[in-house]
């Protein structure tokens, strides 16, 4: 099957990106070098083109009612203009995706992982024929765009392109306005660990705010670096800190699974994991005392053990740290405190490490929902 | 890109250059850009005794890791121990400062199996073509 393609995608190839495939789609993972672009967010500011993200429009009076049976977040606490993370789980409590949820004057958006979007899609329809039938869901995934614009200098960058004063958004707020006559939404959201926005909005619209930005000298920034970032940060990424074997809980998202007054799919086992009963992992981040670059799939060790008790999930040299660090499981439902000592397994070979605690990096973001 | 006339060349990427009975190795400017940012390189102990094809080194970029392989069998008499604090040299200078191990070779006729500049930049050429 062929690879989607961004309305960014002929741009991206005139800036000189290096393309691959993620999710279905055909991105950029660098332009110049990952680590630039990495430093280029932390110290000042980039642009991303996020568009392959999914995003789907719930509508209908009992749209509220509908995502609070789909989500363990709490939706009803949002205000209008407000966007809440959550995990979306199955019966079981595994996770199936994890998502931003908007609620708009007149629609609610949901915005999910680009590998996910299919699947999520028949998910949520499968949820909503068998109790919700007036709710309408529209897959808005292909009929917008969507940048990110991150680093500490986001708000004077974008604030030159835009009429709304975003000094006056707060974090995880939103507001829709006008760019050229059409209507964008912009967000205080990001998963750099940096303040920044993003930016959604009909393709021309968006992509004519990504040329005019560029045009700025504001620099592209690619999946790759996007990666580096949120490791960084500690913002589990599905498909690695995050599957349909993983609970939130367990991922360390507790915060984000809520007693609510309703039935929930996959309440039950959540409530309970949140009390600390039926955890089958825990997820950690630790350091290596040696070098040696942890990556999905290696093995973790307690110390001087023999049984394997647990595996990575991410890992790298952290640019901004200039570490070797990585996130991963270990078996059990208490994680050993920082300090405790464990082992990775890297080509063969045993590598020191030591639990850290997470995030690894405190960037300028603004705060956590 | 660069590929030097007096080196040889692998079709794995690597590139020997013979010092007197030694081959001093490393990777090509082809390899360095298709890795991209390289953040750390596993460098085999002085002493070790290696094969031809063998993978003897592993070299970190930011998303992947990936085996170098030694052109020629021999024994590693000298690593280069600046890549520790500056892996980036192998992005900046493969075929100086990004040099990786020194090999005594034990059989100088497997040099004959290795690409010459020419030879090399045409395999390329062909790789590059698939993309």
């Amino acid at each position: 099957m062929a690879l989607k393609r961004t309305p960014f995608f002929e741009l991206h190839r005139k800036l000189g990106a290096k393309l691959v495939e993620f999710g279905g789609w055909e991105m950029p993972l660098q332009y110049t070098s990952i680590l630039e672009e990495h430093r280029a967010v932390r110290e000042s500011v980039g642009i991303f083109d996020v568009s392959h993200m999914g995003r789907i429009e719930v509508t209908g009076p009992q749209a509220l009612d509908f995502l609070q049976h789909l989500i363990p977040n709490d939706a009803a606490q949002l205000d209008v203009d407000q966007a809440l993370y959550s995990p979306m789980c199955n019966e079981q409590g595994g996770t199936l995706d994890d998502l931003l949820v908007y609620r708009l004057p007149d629609r609610w958006l949901l915005v999910v992982n680009a590998a996910n979007t299919e699947k999520d899609l028949r998910w949520i329809q499968q949820q909503q024929a068998q109790r919700f039938p007036s709710v309408e869901i529209r897959d808005a995934t292909r009929a917008s765009a969507q940048i990110a614009v991150q680093g500490p200098r986001a708000e004077e960058t974008l604030q030159k392109h835009v009429e709304v004063n975003l000094a006056r958004l707060g974090y995880y707020r939103a507001v829709e306005t006008e760019y050229f006559k059409e209507p964008i939404l912009i967000s205080r959201t990001g998963y750099t660990g940096e303040d920044g926005f993003e930016v959604y909005g009909p393709p021309q619209a968006v992509v004519q705010l990504w040329k005019e930005l560029i045009k700025a000298g504001v620099p592209p920034v690619g999946l790759g670096a996007r990666d580096s970032l949120r490791f960084e940060a500690s913002y589990p990424l599905y498909g690695h800190e995050l599957d349909e074997e993983t609970t939130p809980v367990e991922a360390g998202l507790g915060w984000t699974v809520k007693d609510k007054p309703v039935d929930y799919v996959g309440k039950d086992v959540l409530l309970q994991q949140k009390r600390g009963e039926g955890v089958r992992k825990r997820l950690v981040g630790f350091a290596l005392r040696e070098p040696g670059v942890p990556r999905q799939g290696y093995k973790l060790y307690r110390k001087g053990e023999e049984e394997e008790a647990g595996y990575v999930t991410s890992g790298m040299k952290a640019p901004t740290l200039n570490a070797f660090l990585g996130m991963g499981y270990l078996w059990g439902s208490e994680a050993p405190p920082p300090g405790s000592a464990i082992e990775v397994e890297i080509h063969g070979k045993r590598r020191r490490a030591e639990i850290v605690k997470m995030p690894f990096y405190r960037g300028s973001v603004k705060g956590r929902s | 890109m660069s590929y030097p006339k007096e080196l040889k060349y692998t079709k794995e990427h690597e590139w020997a250059k013979v010092e007197d009975g030694k081959v001093r190795m490393g990777i090509t400017d082809f390899a360095q850009r298709e890795l991209g940012d390289i953040v750390y390189v596993e460098l085999p102990e002085v002493g070790r005794e290696v094969k031809q094809a063998e993978a003897i080194i592993t070299v970190e970029s930011v998303k992947a890791a990936s085996d170098v392989y030694a052109p020629v069998s021999g024994r590693v008499v000298e690593v280069n121990g600046e890549l520790e604090q500056h892996p980036e040299y192998v992005n900046q200078d493969p075929y100086g400062k990004g040099w990786m191990a020194l090999l005594e070779m034990s059989d100088p006729s497997e040099l004959d199996a290795l690409l010459d500049a020419e030879a090399y930049e045409k395999l390329i050429g062909e790789a590059e073509g698939e993309g």
